[in-house]
């Protein structure tokens, strides 16, 4: 439980942290709060030769609260989006379900996102907001749509040479309404199921994370109790989940439609 | 700017305040700031468990935020502030209260895990009175959950962490 021997070293900004990815490739790998990658590491299911630390880089710790969004730089933890005043409602509801507070207090926003476990809250949420990951090299930015980013079990559209310099959540529109729900074995473990709503005078958006190698969403027309349930059910039907040494794919489909009901803001749960 | 690289096979040479004291000593990139400070300080206080971030038994404070030392290189450390729970009596007033507030409730039995759980309770209960918020049971019980105890059954731990978020 230690891991194997890296070279460290310390960038300070996005693009000193670029110019190293650039030089060091797929044997690099960004260390920003940890609390997926050491893990990793001290299990050596991951060997790196260089870590890349932009945990101290000032540059990337703000949020910048725009008018449509909220854009979180690279190295800002959890419990600060957590504790901060915009704070997205969804993220809201999902951060509690997160870990617990001492991981939170070192987890970065982006971390998460860029680690794409299938099971996270927060790669769940960007997909359900239709949020962007803001990617940086040396050769420049480009943005992707979050579901477009997320493209397997931890896998990602972030080429070798290219980190996330941040992440961006649309802010909450006056006609919108959130809802979030999860199943885990224990609290703040990861999910086996989690589902994550927004009812807008649009329609329905749900998004199911746990179930497949991705957090999957789907739009649907304003549709409530039985018609909601059928949908959610086909949905569960639709997804590639597979039974594994803990919970069957049977429980899984079963928890989505539990959570799904849970899940669904009160305003959109009668009527 | 990036800094330079600290080669694998060097050793490289970490400043903390440990507990209010300025102590320094040598790490490779590798190491973990548990192995760190029970190995290199002396500081056994700060206790290891399962070394993926899961048992919370090795958190300890950086600049006063409750994480996991195992999950932290101790070259990321270098020039920070780490509070364990060696802290002298005084140096923390919630950490006194916690540690007197254990004693009376008999929230520990074999104290493996206590060195962890003081550290996240400090940091916790001191950001709700800088709201002003009292934290309930259940609240109590959710911040706990970051670790465990198989001695006590928790309810001494909840009740003595209680116990201080009203005093």
């Amino acid at each position: 439980m230690k891991p194997a021997a890296f070279d460290y070293v310390r960038a300070d900004s996005a693009q000193a942290a670029a110019e190293l990815l650039q030089q060091h490739g797929e044997n690099a790998r960004i260390l920003a709060g940890g609390q997926s990658l050491m893990a990793v590491l001290n299990m050596r299911l991951a060997q790196p030769g260089l870590l890349i630390d932009i945990s101290r880089s000032v540059e990337l710790a703000s949020i910048t609260v725009m008018p449509g969004t909220v854009r979180v730089g690279a190295a800002v933890t959890q419990a600060q989006l957590q504790a901060h005043a915009d704070v997205p409602p969804l993220l809201a509801l999902a951060f509690p379900w997160i870990s617990h507070f001492p991981i939170r207090n070192r987890g970065t926003v982006c971390g998460s996102i860029a680690h794409a476990d299938p099971s996270a809250e927060l790669p769940l949420c960007l997909v359900a907001l239709r949020g962007t990951v803001h990617l940086r090299s040396a050769r420049g930015r480009r943005d992707v749509p979050a579901p477009d980013f997320f493209t397997g079990l931890l896998s990602t559209a972030r080429r070798a040479d290219e980190l996330i310099e941040a992440v961006s959540f649309p802010r909450p529109q006056p006609d919108e309404a959130f809802g979030f729900a999860e199943h885990a074995r224990r609290h703040g473990d990861f999910a086996l199921c989690a589902v994550a709503m927004v009812a807008s005078s649009r329609g329905l958006r749900v998004a199911v994370g746990g179930l497949s190698d991705r957090p999957n969403a789907i739009d649907l027309p304003a549709l409530t109790g039985p018609a909601l349930d059928d949908v959610i059910n086909e949905l569960a039907w639709s997804l590639d989940v597979r039974d594994d040494p803990h919970t069957s794919a049977t429980t899984r489909r079963h928890l989505l439609r539990q959570l799904a009901r849970k899940a669904t803001p009160p305003a959109r749960r009668s009527a | 700017m990036s800094q330079p690289v600290l080669s694998r096979d060097a050793l490289h040479t970490v400043h903390v305040t440990l507990d209010g004291q300025a102590r320094r000593a040598q790490a490779r990139p590798r190491l973990l700031l548990s192995d760190f400070l029970r190995h290199e300080l002396g500081a056994t206080g700060t206790h290891v468990g399962c070394e993926h971030g899961v048992c919370g038994a090795c958190t300890v404070r950086i600049d006063g935020v409750a994480q996991r030392a195992c999950l932290t290189l101790a070259v990321q450390v270098d020039g920070r502030c780490v509070d364990t729970v060696q802290a002298s009596q005084g140096s923390n007033r919630t950490l006194d209260a916690l540690r007197a507030a254990f004693k009376r409730h008999h929230a520990l039995q074999c104290g493996f895990c206590t060195a962890g759980i003081l550290m996240s309770s400090a940091d916790w209960l001191q950001r709700q009175q800088a709201i002003g918020h009292r934290p309930n049971e259940a609240e109590v019980r959710d911040m706990l959950s970051g670790h465990l105890c198989r001695c006590t059954g928790y309810t001494p731990i909840v009740h003595a962490v209680l116990e201080v978020a009203h005093a």
